[in-house]
């Protein structure tokens, strides 16, 4: 197992100096500091970082910017939280095809914890570990580090060329179609879905790729926001300004430990003519009802918010 | 001499500047070859009919009406030179003239070397820019905005005149033994980077810019063809790759001090040049590998590695 982890190597460090009779008792502590990180990142962590990075050093590097290693660094972030913090439940991420897929999902909590979560899955607890790629608005690439980790870990500037050449090249890319009115919904309209752009329509259907409804469940009861602030948001140029009151409460920073429930849905395949309005408008209508579906579903199934 | 080469004359423009003298030595062998250049070409190959003319002449008319000419290179157009406003406008007014005199004269092509830079480094730029993207390097100051202007001339030609087949070749960062900003940049002992930023780039040998000029020589080929080499690397990788530091510096830091030196005259980039240290240019080279069958020969490290080659003074 990899030993470069910070806890292990503290612990390592620790066992260098100490005197013998300790020793043991570090032995033990460094035992169960393993047993921690591999059930966070599971035994086989190295070997699916070491299968996503052949799968680019494959297709001669990836054209976007992605890197292994720091997949690898902000993966072992996630996972804590994916596998620890949130002890995500996961269905059906088997089903999701092989090679060029569209994931269509809801969005919801304030942040967007639920793609970090949808690509932990899709890296740590599917049978063939794949990057997820996802898009992001264009202001990000002006920020900077930010722009760099961004574009390391496989995130793409939101450009409709890109979105078109990342499935050419067979990759799994994230949508949210309702976009920023989803993920800033108050705690009020929870799992109530917004209405969906029809931008992945058109992409599924230009590039005839399958799409995957995705459900995530426990996004919503994160962060408790209790409305937006539209004129703050526009003097501070952000592109809302939610309301959460636990922000204020020491530690309430972090959201909450809600339990994480993602459902990948039946891939669907889209049919008709991309530049038909209205035949684009009732396949977008299709994937919302499966996504809509499948919500209150997992709705109906759920005992509890936090386990 | 000219007895023993097939079709007729090739005039090259700029044919002192680096990708001029390599077409010039390329091509002097196989087709007879007619040089346009203001500048001393002392090591011009015995059989070039040397001109020491800039292009916008009035004699150029005459140069060209006298040989047999099948082909225009229009290489003086892709300078990194400090260039005046009476430069700049003899630049663009002297490429109109030249087109119309192929079109008149009924040269059967024309080909202007341009640069991808036109396209302008954004970050609102796809990854990969196709030829029909939008030329936003116009924006910026100095030799990138002659080219932009020059490029764009080339394009409104190429659509109102069917009867010359002209061809625009927008080449990523030409890295060679030569003085063009991106190999001065790698040149550096130290290069400066912006600091939180590492835009994927594209880089092309010098040897196999040439080469597409060939390819694009071919009768009946005609467009605007982007042509990249080797696949994109960050810019950080590249300069680790070369056995360079860089120096990150914050974007506003480096921005004045751009300013600052190019008013005083050190460095010849106006601050433009700066953008593509942030934000992405880089092109969608399919055109050129389909229609004109373009292949880089050499590689990632080959191409990086010409900064340093021999022939660099």
């Amino acid at each position: 197992m990899d030993r470069s982890s910070a806890l292990v190597r503290l612990v390592d460090l620790a066992a260098a100096r100490a005197s013998p009779i300790a020793r043991r008792l570090i032995a033990r502590a460094r035992a169960s500091a393993q047993e921690v990180v591999d059930r966070i990142l599971g035994e086989d962590f190295d070997e699916r970082v070491e299968t996503v990075r052949a799968h680019y050093t494959g297709l001669g590097g990836d054209l976007f910017g992605l890197d292994a290693e720091t997949v690898r660094s902000a993966a072992r972030v996630c996972a804590s939280f994916h596998r620890l913090y949130f002890r995500t439940e996961v269905h059906g991420v088997d089903d999701v095809p092989a090679g060029r897929v569209l994931l269509v999902a809801n969005h919801s909590g304030q942040i967007p914890v639920d793609a970090a979560v949808i690509a932990c899955t899709l890296l740590l607890d599917a049978k063939r570990p794949r990057i997820m790629r996802a898009m992001v608005d264009h202001w990000v690439g002006t920020l900077p580090f930010i722009s760099t980790f961004f574009s390391r870990v496989g995130e793409v500037p939101g450009v409709p060329e890109n979105a078109e050449r990342l499935l050419e090249r067979g990759e799994a890319l994230l949508v949210f179609p309702e976009g920023i009115r989803g993920i800033s919904k108050p705690f009020g309209q929870r799992y109530q879905l917004q209405e969906f752009t029809h931008g992945f329509v058109r992409l599924a259907l230009r590039t005839d790729t399958p799409v995957v409804p995705v459900v995530v469940l426990g996004a919503e009861e994160q962060y408790l926001s209790i409305g937006t602030l539209p004129r703050l948001a526009r003097a501070l140029k952000m592109p809302v300004f939610p309301m959460i009151p636990q922000l204020l409460v020491p530690g309430g920073q972090l959201p909450l430990p809600t339990r994480y429930r993602v459902y990948f849905g039946e891939p669907m395949r889209l049919q008709g003519n991309a530049e038909d309005d209205a035949t684009v408008a009732e396949n977008a209508w299709l994937v919302r009802q499966a996504i809509h579906d499948g919500i209150l579903r997992g709705l109906a199934e759920r005992r509890a918010v936090f386990w | 001499m000219r007895s023993t080469t097939q079709g007729g004359a090739v005039v090259i423009t700029g044919a002192w500047g680096s990708l001029g003298r390599r077409l010039v030595r390329r091509l002097h062998r196989r087709r007879s070859v007619i040089a346009l250049d203001e500048r001393p070409f002392p090591e011009c190959p015995k059989d070039v009919e040397h001109h020491p003319i800039a292009f916008w002449r009035k004699r150029v008319r005459g140069i060209l009406k006298s040989g047999h000419v099948d082909v225009v290179v229009h290489a003086a157009g892709a300078q990194d030179d400090r260039t005046t406003l009476d430069d700049r406008a003899a630049n663009v007014a002297g490429l109109q003239h030249l087109f119309e005199h192929a079109r008149d004269l009924g040269i059967p092509k024309v080909i202007l070397l341009s640069s991808a830079s036109v396209y302008g480094a954004r970050a609102e730029n796809p990854q990969l820019l196709s030829e029909s993207a939008p030329l936003l390097g116009v924006g910026a100051s100095g030799p990138l905005r002659t080219l932009t202007e020059i490029d764009m001339l080339a394009q409104s030609f190429l659509w109102k005149h069917p009867s010359v087949d002209t061809v625009v070749l927008r080449f990523v960062h030409l890295l060679g033994p030569i003085d063009n900003a991106a190999s001065n940049y790698l040149r550096l002992g130290r290069v400066p980077t912006l600091l939180g930023f590492d835009p994927m780039i594209q880089v092309l040998h010098i040897d196999d810019a040439v080469e597409a000029v060939c390819l694009a020589l071919v009768p009946g080929c005609r467009g605007v063809f982007n042509v990249a080499g080797p696949p994109p690397v960050p810019l950080s990788q590249s300069i680790a790759r070369l056995g360079r530091t860089s120096v990150p510096v914050p974007h506003l830091l480096a921005k004045a001090a751009l300013q600052r030196l190019w008013a005083l005259g050190v460095v010849s980039y106006p601050g433009a040049e700066l953008e593509h240290l942030r934000y992405v240019c880089m092109v969608d080279d399919a055109e050129a590998r389909e229609r004109l069958g373009f292949t880089p020969m050499n590689d990632l490290e080959a191409t990086l590695r010409a900064v340093d080659e021999e022939g660099w003074p």
